[in-house]
């Protein structure tokens, strides 16, 4: 069956239809549910508390990830702010404390020990125990070979000038304290730190 | 004021809407207010970074002009830069004065009163002015209703973008993200009471420094806002960066949307009516003659199966 449609009734159909559409657009619409405007990006995080590495301040931050750690799902991190509950910062955070989650997400970021061979340009994946290793080699055989025990008038300095230690910036005391207690028991005697704020 | 919940009731204005909203239910929400203490600023930009990582906001890396001032102004992806100015005092000596720019939150809004899209721009209870892109037009109104050039149109999607005052934060009971970054307590965050109390304690204490004229910075030209300063030149404030000394709606919003908009509407509505009235009294047009002939759809297919074998 087909509907039959004269040129007339057509017309009137059409001005029927642009009226109503006219009454829409000059605001005789029924209003739409007005919900949330900015959905809270927070809800349902799993939240890890840590330390801003950035100087030796050393701020606390909330790191707050997707996922809840089940077998299926591979946690990402999306949101870092200050830990109000920390006694140092209580929640405030600098610039570049403000910006962690850039670093953390950054493409540049290390991840794993990797070495550069003498002669070469390239940076070789290591594990971290080839890396411990190696790294306890070097010490011992630079510090066979260059160890100072006495100057050259005869007094006893037992120091090591040949190796330097750059130790890391967001250290608790106690952690410092270790840092220079072993630096200083092998005779080193450059030791310095990152955090130079 | 915390954990406000968001939805119809809580919303006190609308743009382009004359009905006022329901407001049965907005009892016990206090107004929340942000401080910027211009004197105790140091110009780290915390709050700029921890505003563009909260919501989600990464502007172009720029090239470096010769200033602090980066970017050198607001844009659809910075939604607060710190203008840097140097004042010099008449004693002669340097004052770097640096001061947060970003949305104030008129507690009359500009924007909110030359927007003509319904429901794009809304004040909630708490005083917070919010832009709700899905019904934004993109038509730029706000940017000339906006008595401190706040408002910035995305040449990608053409909306509008600002300062949310972290609403979505505020309504979880969190301050916003620039004022829990900011290291030396020069953003401050609670009801407009509590913070004009503390801004109160600052000038006094910048009054007793030898700021003769520090003061707070609460424009009632737009009603008050919900961003407040603590200046030390309280005075003038167009050496801030150019902060407008008695900022006020343009009489161009009031022009538009008082007088022509109206009259339009009702030119309209006259319009149908003529017709309407016109059909009452005079009928339906009259059809000549000859098209009465016209033969109707049907008799023309009757016609055409009769002429087939």
């Amino acid at each position: 069956m087909t509907l039959k449609v004269t040129r007339r009734q057509f017309f009137k159909l059409g001005a029927v239809g642009m009226a109503t559409s006219s009454m829409a657009m000059m605001g005789f619409a029924p209003e739409p549910a007005v919900a949330s405007i900015r959905h809270f990006k927070l809800t349902g995080a799993k939240i890890t508390r840590s330390n801003c590495t950035y100087c030796s301040v050393g701020c606390g931050v909330l790191i707050y990830s997707r996922g809840d750690g089940a077998i299926n799902s591979i946690d990402s991190i999306y949101h870092v702010e200050g830990d109000p509950d920390h006694p140092v910062s209580r929640g405030s955070l600098c610039p570049k404390g403000a910006g962690l989650l850039d670093y953390i997400q950054s493409e540049s970021r290390l991840k794993y020990p990797q070495v550069r061979e003498p002669g070469t340009d390239e940076w070789k994946r290591i594990s971290w125990d080839e890396a411990l290793t190696r790294i306890a080699r070097h010490m011992k055989d630079d510090r066979d070979a260059n160890f100072v025990d006495q100057d050259a008038e005869g007094n006893t300095v037992n120091h090591w000038t040949t190796t330097g230690m750059l130790a890391a910036s967001a250290s608790t005391n106690e952690t410092a304290y270790l840092t220079q207690k072993i630096a200083r028991s092998l005779g080193m005697v450059v030791l310095d730190n990152q955090a130079r704020v | 004021m915390r954990g406000d919940q968001i939805n119809l009731q809580n919303i006190v204005k609308r743009s382009a809407t004359q009905v006022p909203s329901p407001q049965e239910r907005d009892g016990g929400v206090e107004t929340v207010t942000k401080l910027i203490d211009v004197s105790r600023c140091i110009g780290c930009k915390a709050c700029q970074v921890a505003c563009s990582e909260w919501n989600d906001l990464r502007d172009e890396v720029g090239e470096c002009v010769g200033e602090y001032d980066n970017p050198t102004d607001l844009t659809p992806n910075t939604w607060q830069v710190m203008r840097f100015n140097e004042h010099e005092n008449e004693q002669g000596n340097l004052e770097w004065l640096i001061r947060k720019d970003n949305c104030m939150h008129c507690a009359e809004p500009g924007c909110l009163a030359a927007c003509p899209a319904p429901g794009a721009i809304v004040q909630y209870a708490n005083g917070i002015v919010d832009f709700n892109s899905e019904h934004c037009i993109g038509c730029g109104y706000c940017v000339t209703g906006c008595p401190f050039d706040v408002p910035r149109i995305s040449k990608k999607d053409s909306k509008a973008y600002k300062c949310t005052l972290c609403s979505d934060r505020v309504s979880h009971g969190l301050e916003p993200a620039c004022v829990k970054s900011c290291p030396t307590g020069s953003i401050m965050f609670g009801t407009k009471e509590d913070m004009l109390d503390l801004a109160e304690t600052r000038t006094d204490f910048l009054k007793g420094r030898g700021y003769e004229n520090a003061g707070i910075y609460d424009p009632q030209g737009v009603g008050g806002t919900h961003v407040i300063y603590v200046l030390q030149h309280a005075d003038k404030p167009e050496i801030y960066n150019g902060l407008p000394k008695d900022p006020r709606i343009s009489p161009l919003v009031e022009g538009w949307k008082g007088i022509p908009k109206p009259l339009a509407s009702v030119a309209i509505g006259l319009a149908a009516f003529a017709g309407f009235f016109h059909y009452l009294t005079a009928g339906p047009k009259e059809t000549p003659e000859e098209e009465e002939e016209v033969r109707t759809d049907e008799e023309r297919d009757q016609e055409s199966e009769e002429k087939r074998p």
